[in-house]
This record gives structure tokens, C-alpha cells and sequence, in this order.
């Protein structure tokens, strides 16, 4: 564990718009960061309706969250889940569902700086909207991912966010941009990668492609990232955790995904002839 | 013109929808970072048009005031064609309006 707080970094991964991949991106990184040797806290800062402990497989294993910290009725180690298969991970809720005293900005800056002391990366899960809980998450962080769709509400929403990240002094917000579906991207149905980071003027910090495995690891509680999957979407989360330290990954270029008769024709109908 | 454009207008199908989604997407975003309505927006356009015209006579028609988006910054844009000064002597842009007319 770390004894240094200041190089610590607190990143806020959030979307504005609600079910575009915020908290399956949080699963992911993660797992994949904390594989890669940086030991690692995923704060769900959504206590209202949190998911995180979902998606990770620990939502047995949840005893106390940061609020009984906060009131110090029990340790911060007692409150922090750690990961079974991956115990460089560990989970922190900001609270339960059913708390009735809701946490102010001053309490996620407290809790986000005793998770500083132990950890390399916080990654905090923001909640969607930019009301209250919202609002204490970005009092808590240094840096923020902002997760987005290639889907015109979602860009919408995000560049609401980023302005208020701005105003914040939020630095650097770099962009993910999730659900990319190259063949609909290809025919020019959905909005682009250029489009959208021309139009919210972020830095690409990676692509996730569309892919079903992501349902199918839900289900189970058990991230891509986690089980070793070479699948398309665990490819992309794993190459985003990389360039979060700092290695240099070339992005998947998506409409080289695909070979087979169908996708060359496909190529063959967007070639421009005049 | 791709292929698939072609394809497109043979069998009277829709052009392909991401350049609407970006041209929606511009606007409502120009609108949104600035806080204003198209309602303010056209009472400004009205208000910058009648200052104008006390000075210069312009073009009503061929004016445009709009918001312009690069880069997350949001420019307002006017363009006023002006015919004449209203001292008369001045003829601005004659070429312009012949242009247009």
C-alpha cells in the first residue's frame, strides 16, 4: 500500500446521461489497473441506486459503506470490499439505499482523501444528472473520463458535464466514447468518432466496441477484464487502463474490424466515386 | 456520391442519418452552451437589426444572425448585406446585392 497521497489519481468517470457505460467502464478499468499492479479503490459515489458492487460480483460482501466511516462507526478497511480474485481492487460505497442523511461535497473530499493514502488510482462512479450527487463527486476529483455514445442525447449530456467540469477546474477530462458499432458507423448512420470529438473537443482516451459479451459478464458479476476475455469490448477496457498509465496503445481502428465478403462489400458501397 | 448514395436515391430510401444527427446536434449544443432560447434569439436578431438600420439600410431578407460552435466556443454570428448608408451618398457592397437580386 501507499504511503505518498499526492500523486494519487482521483479520476471521476462520469456521462451526464444515465445507462451509456459509466458503471460498467468502473468495473472494467478497475480490475484491469489493479491486474496491471496499481492497487486500486472503485467508489460508487450513486448511493441512491448503486450498482457498481453489482456488476463487480460483491454486492454480498457489503457491510458498511463510507457514511458509517464518516460517523466513525467502523474503519475505513472494515468499510473497503476487497476483490477475491483480484484483491489489488477494492470497493468503497458511499452509502446505503436507504440513508437518510445524504453526504455533502466536504464528505466525499474526506472520504476521497483517506482512500488517497492507500491507493495509486480512485476511480469514482459518478451518478447520472449533474444535481447533488454530482455534485460531490466532482468536489472530490482531480482528473475525469467522461463516457459518452456515438447517440445524440448522450453527447448532448456530456457536454453539459463538461462545462461544469471546466468551471470546476476538473483536469484533463479525456474522452471514452462507448457502444462504437463500426458496420452502422461505416454506413454513416451513426454519428462518427471525429464527429463527436470535433463537437466536445476532448482528447480520445479510447473507443470500447458494441459487444454482447458485456451483457453476459453482468449477469455473472464477473467484469471482462476479470476473466482474461479477448473479447472486442475487454480488448478496448484493458487498452484504456494502459494509456491511463501512461503507455502508448494505438486506438482499434474500427472499420478495419471485420474481413469476411460482407464487410468488403460494405467497404466497396463507401468508397466515394465522384 | 458513395455507392450506397446512389443505391439510396434509386430506391427513394432516406439519406444516411449522421449527418442529421451532427447538424441537430451543432444547433441544439450552440444553444444549450449559451443559455439562450430561440425565442431571446430571435428577439436579439430583431433588436440588432433595428440598431443597424438607423445607421446603414441593410438587407433584411438576405441577414442572417445565428450561433456558430468550434471548439467549445460559441461565436454570434451576423451577417448583414448593407444596400446603402442612409446619408445616400455611400453605395456599400453595390456588387453584393446585385449579386443576390
Amino acid at each position: 500500500m501507499k504511503s505518498v497521497t499526492s500523486d494519487t489519481r482521483v479520476i471521476l468517470i462520469c456521462s451526464g446521461k444515465g445507462g451509456v457505460g459509466k458503471t460498467t467502464l468502473t468495473a472494467n478499468l478497475g480490475i484491469s489497473l489493479a491486474s496491471k499492479g496499481s492497487p486500486t479503490a472503485v467508489l460508487d459515489a450513486d448511493f441512491g441506486l448503486r450498482n457498481l458492487d453489482l456488476l463487480l460480483g460483491l454486492e454480498n460482501r457489503i457491510v458498511y459503506t463510507a457514511q458509517e466511516v464518516l460517523e466513525e462507526k467502523c474503519r475505513l478497511d472494515q468499510a473497503l470490499v476487497k476483490h477475491k480474485q483480484e484483491p489489488n481492487l477494492s470497493l468503497l460505497p458511499a452509502g446505503n439505499p436507504r440513508m437518510l442523511e445524504w453526504l455533502k461535497p466536504e464528505d466525499m473530499k474526506r472520504i476521497v482523501e483517506m482512500l488517497s493514502n492507500e491507493f495509486e488510482y480512485v476511480l469514482i462512479d459518478c451518478p447520472a444528472g449533474v444535481e447533488d450527487g454530482f455534485k460531490n463527486a466532482v468536489a472530490a476529483s482531480k482528473e475525469a473520463i467522461i463516457v459518452t455514445n456515438p447517440e445524440i442525447s448522450a453527447v448532448r449530456d456530456a457536454d453539459r458535464v463538461i462545462g461544469l467540469l471546466n468551471s470546476n477546474g476538473v483536469k484533463p477530462i479525456q474522452l471514452v466514447l462507448n457502444r462504437v458499432r463500426p458496420k452502422m458507423m461505416e454506413s454513416q448512420e451513426m454519428l462518427s468518432i471525429e464527429d463527436v470529438t470535433d463537437i466536445l473537443a476532448l482528447p480520445l482516451l479510447g473507443l470500447v466496441l458494441e459487444d454482447e459479451q458485456v451483457i453476459v459478464s453482468t449477469n455473472r458479476g464477473e467484469p471482462l477484464t476479470l476473466i482474461g476475455s479477448q473479447s472486442p469490448a475487454a480488448r478496448c477496457y484493458s487498452n484504456i487502463a494502459s494509456r491511463l498509465q501512461g503507455e502508448e496503445i494505438p486506438l482499434i481502428d474500427p472499420s478495419k474490424e471485420g474481413s469476411g465478403l460482407r464487410d468488403k462489400l460494405r467497404r466497396l458501397m463507401q468508397t466515394k466515386i465522384f | 456520391m458513395t455507392l450506397r448514395d446512389i443505391l439510396n436515391k434509386l430506391l427513394g430510401r432516406q439519406p444516411a442519418s449522421a449527418a442529421k444527427a451532427r447538424e441537430r446536434l451543432q444547433l441544439v449544443l450552440a444553444h444549450d452552451r449559451t443559455d439562450l432560447s430561440p425565442d431571446l434569439l430571435d428577439q436579439m436578431r430583431e433588436e440588432i437589426l433595428g440598431v443597424v438600420a438607423k445607421y446603414v439600410e441593410i438587407d433584411v431578407d438576405g441577414g442572417e444572425v445565428s450561433l456558430e460552435t468550434e471548439d467549445r466556443m460559441t461565436a454570434l454570428v451576423a451577417n448583414l448585406p448593407i444596400k446603402r448608408t442612409l446619408s445616400g451618398a455611400l453605395k456599400l457592397k453595390e456588387q453584393d446585392t446585385e449579386n443576390s437580386n
